[in-house]
């Protein structure tokens, strides 16, 4: 019954003062929805860099030449010639822990096809490395474990190339094209991925035996990478112990020498990544905690100048019989709902602007679930505490004095 | 005779102001007695809103004694004021303090927003009758700023009887109302004192004055003269005798 009556003062008391409640509320709305805004956009960035780098197979590992780039200087990968196709069949033979591996050369070059040309990449792999990426043909098929043997002239192109070498919407499949003047097969077209989160366009490859870019197009003996993929995701940092102890022992390096080579998990590259953007996200954050500060001050002093003028109002109520409790519950009852509501708005806000954020600037977001019930829970918190604070000092006044206030 | 309902005793009340204290009562002491009506007189300035005040419970004395009922109000806790001031308590303020933006019946029922006891039908139903008694029976949704000075007043005694209290406290009740208004609400007082309210009544006016058993004048704090008066009109009479068409 006293609850009730004071929950209709209260909502009495909301309506009646609607300038005040709604710039309250302004102060909880903003603060709220850019919070949550802001650590959508860091916290989508975070996931979309994870999810292209789990897209590339998170089960992969690569094995480069040359000594770990993190922390000092090595040398330039292309000159080290130290990983070889032994060293590959060695990992083949000895690792449990692998279902997919290739060797990897790599090379630059034209591709033409007729008067059309296009500087592009190619990459010497085995049939494996579409189970390695994850990738898919979009038409033709993959070369054969024998056309590696015979390090036959046929390749895969990517749709970049497709586009750029073909103009007229030839199907590419069967025609053949030049890679640096070596005449090659087209037999398969990679399914389109795009750019990938580093701007690197995923399309613009050509993939053929790299028995054949060894000899043909590079004139090398030597590996650019291996790559590989662990049985699991939970086994890839095991597989990378077995792979470094694989070959150190063909490397034949002794205790005091520091490896030659490298073996990276695709985790390690999602750490590294992650940690980057997890710096955008403090930012984010600390930005977000100063909107989330202004709008708490805001809260304050319209609540705090808000109840100074209401201290006659006090006055009167005290002098009718209210009680200090009364008094003290009705604008508690009074903060909580303006805070509520305004948390409540600020959240629709929130997440309305990360909609138009994904959809209008493209760019990637994921609301947190932490970033609500933070923001809400501060703005709530400020807003009903400086609803009650100065309601407590007014209502520890003699009935008069309220009254009296000016 | 009947108990005192108000006991005062060398009540002082003195407001600092920086250096200054001025000294609003200087020791003044009465009993009122259960049933009477008395009004309270006296320059502006005298101290009779600050007396007034402390008699409401709503201000307390710096020096002297206060019993209310035979309890001392010193004794008593904010909270048992309070409940003293919503059920015992009818309030007139000479500013009339009425809530902004604010119906007329949504004035009056304020004091019974805060007594549990009475129901929401109930709340209105003695809202409306107040509004009645003190002629506003049509102005029951008008806000404050709608209202002219003296419905203003009138809604805020209104308020004061919608408690049905045991004692009134009205300060300057009619100071904004022309004669006729002021002989209804007087002619009003005098019927709920005979239903046995105690009334304690501020005025300036000494015709009004006429009206009460007892008269009491203050003078820079201090009680100049306290008198019975033997010759009480009945302000309904007084009533009756005006020109009709006063308005
Ligand atoms: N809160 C206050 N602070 C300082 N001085 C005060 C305060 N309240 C009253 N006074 C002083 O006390 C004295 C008595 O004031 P009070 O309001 O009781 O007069 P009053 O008899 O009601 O006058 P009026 O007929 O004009 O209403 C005045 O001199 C006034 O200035
Ligand atoms: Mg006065």
């Amino acid at each position: 019954m006293r609850l009730l009556n004071l929950f209709k003062i209260a909502t009495k008391a909301i309506v009646l003062n609607k300038t005040r409640t709604l710039l309250t509320m302004l102060g909880i709305i903003i603060g709220v929805a850019s919070v949550i805004a802001m650590l959508a956009i860091g916290e989508g960035s975070k996931e979309s860099i994870r999810t292209t780098i789990s897209a590339m197979g998170s089960n992969m590992i690569t094995i480069k030449a040359g000594a770990d780039t993190r922390g000092g200087v090595r040398q330039e990968a292309s000159v080290m010639e130290s990983l070889t196709l032994s060293d590959y069949k060695a990992i083949k033979a000895q690792s449990n822990l692998l279902s997919y591996s290739t060797p990897v050369v790599e090379g630059k070059g034209q591709v033409i096809n007729g008067s059309n040309n296009w500087p592009s990449s190619i990459y010497g792999v085995n049939p494996e490395y579409l189970s390695i990426k994850v990738v898919d043909l979009q038409s033709g098929s993959m070369f054969t474990e024998a056309e590696v043997q015979t390090a036959a002239k046929v390749a895969i192109i990517g749709q970049t190339v497709v586009d750029n070498i073909f103009p007229n919407g030839q199907e590419p499949v069967g025609q053949m094209i030049r890679f640096n003047n070596i005449p090659f097969k087209v037999i398969g077209v990679l399914e389109e991925k795009g750019e990938n989160t580093f701007g690197q366009d995923q399309d613009d490859v050509v993939f053929a035996p790299y028995t054949t870019v060894q000899k043909r197009i590079l004139a090398i003996d030597h590996l650019n990478q291996i790559m590989a993929s662990a049985v699991s995701e939970e086994e890839a940092p095991n597989a990378v112990i077995e792979l470094s102890s694989i070959l150190r022992e063909q490397h034949k390096l002794t205790d005091s020498e520091d490896d030659d080579f490298h073996v990276r998990s695709m985790e390690e590259l999602i750490s590294t990544f992650s940690s980057t953007s997890e710096m955008l996200t403090i930012l984010l954050v600390a930005v977000a905690s100063i909107s989330l500060l202004i709008g708490g001050i805001g809260i304050m002093n319209i609540m705090y100048v808000s109840v100074k003028e209401r201290t006659k109002e006090i006055g009167l109520r005290m002098a009718v019989g209210g009680k200090g409790s009364d008094i003290l519950m009705q604008f508690l009852i009074e903060a909580i709902l303006i805070s509520i509501t305004g948390g409540i708005l600020g959240v629709i806000l929130g997440l309305g602007a990360t909609v138009f954020i994904e959809k209008f600037l493209n760019w990637p977001t994921s609301v947190a679930m932490y970033s609500i019930v933070i923001s809400f829970a501060v703005c709530a918190v400020t807003g009903i505490f400086f609803g009650w604070y100065p309601a407590r000092k007014a209502s520890a006044l003699d009935p008069i004095t309220a009254l009296r206030y000016e | 005779m009947s108990k005192a309902i108000i006991k005062i005793e060398d009540l002082k009340r003195e407001f600092t102001m920086g250096t200054e204290t001025v000294h609003a009562l200087r020791g003044i002491s009465f009993d009122i007695k259960e049933g009477e009506f008395v009004t309270i007189m006296g320059s502006s300035g005298s101290g009779k809103s600050t007396m007034l005040n402390i008699l409401g419970c709503l201000d307390q004395p710096t020096s002297g004694t206060y019993q209310i009922d035979g309890v001392r109000v010193k004794d008593l806790s904010r909270n048992e004021l309070a409940t003293i001031r919503n059920e015992k308590i009818g309030f007139i303020f000479q500013s009339y303090n009425l809530l902004a933006r604010t119906s007329a019946i949504e004035n009056v029922e304020l004091p019974l927003l805060y007594n549990s006891k009475v129901s929401s039908e109930e709340r209105r139903k003695r809202a409306i009758e107040a509004l009645e008694k003190v002629g506003l029976g049509e102005r029951l949704h008008h806000t404050q700023s709608q209202l002219s000075g003296g419905q203003q007043q009138r809604v805020a005694i209104a308020r004061s009887l919608v408690n049905n209290p045991v004692m009134i406290l009205a300060d300057e009740a009619t100071g904004n109302l022309d004669t006729r208004t002021s002989y209804e609400i007087m002619s009003l007082f005098q019927e709920l004192n005979k239903q046995g309210i105690t009334i304690t009544f501020v005025t300036h006016e000494p015709d009004i004055a006429t009206f009460s058993s007892r008269t009491i004048v203050l003078k820079d704090g201090e009680i100049m003269q306290d008198y019975l008066n033997n010759n009480v009109q009945s302000a309904a009479n007084e009533l009756a005798k005006l020109p009709k068409q006063d308005h």
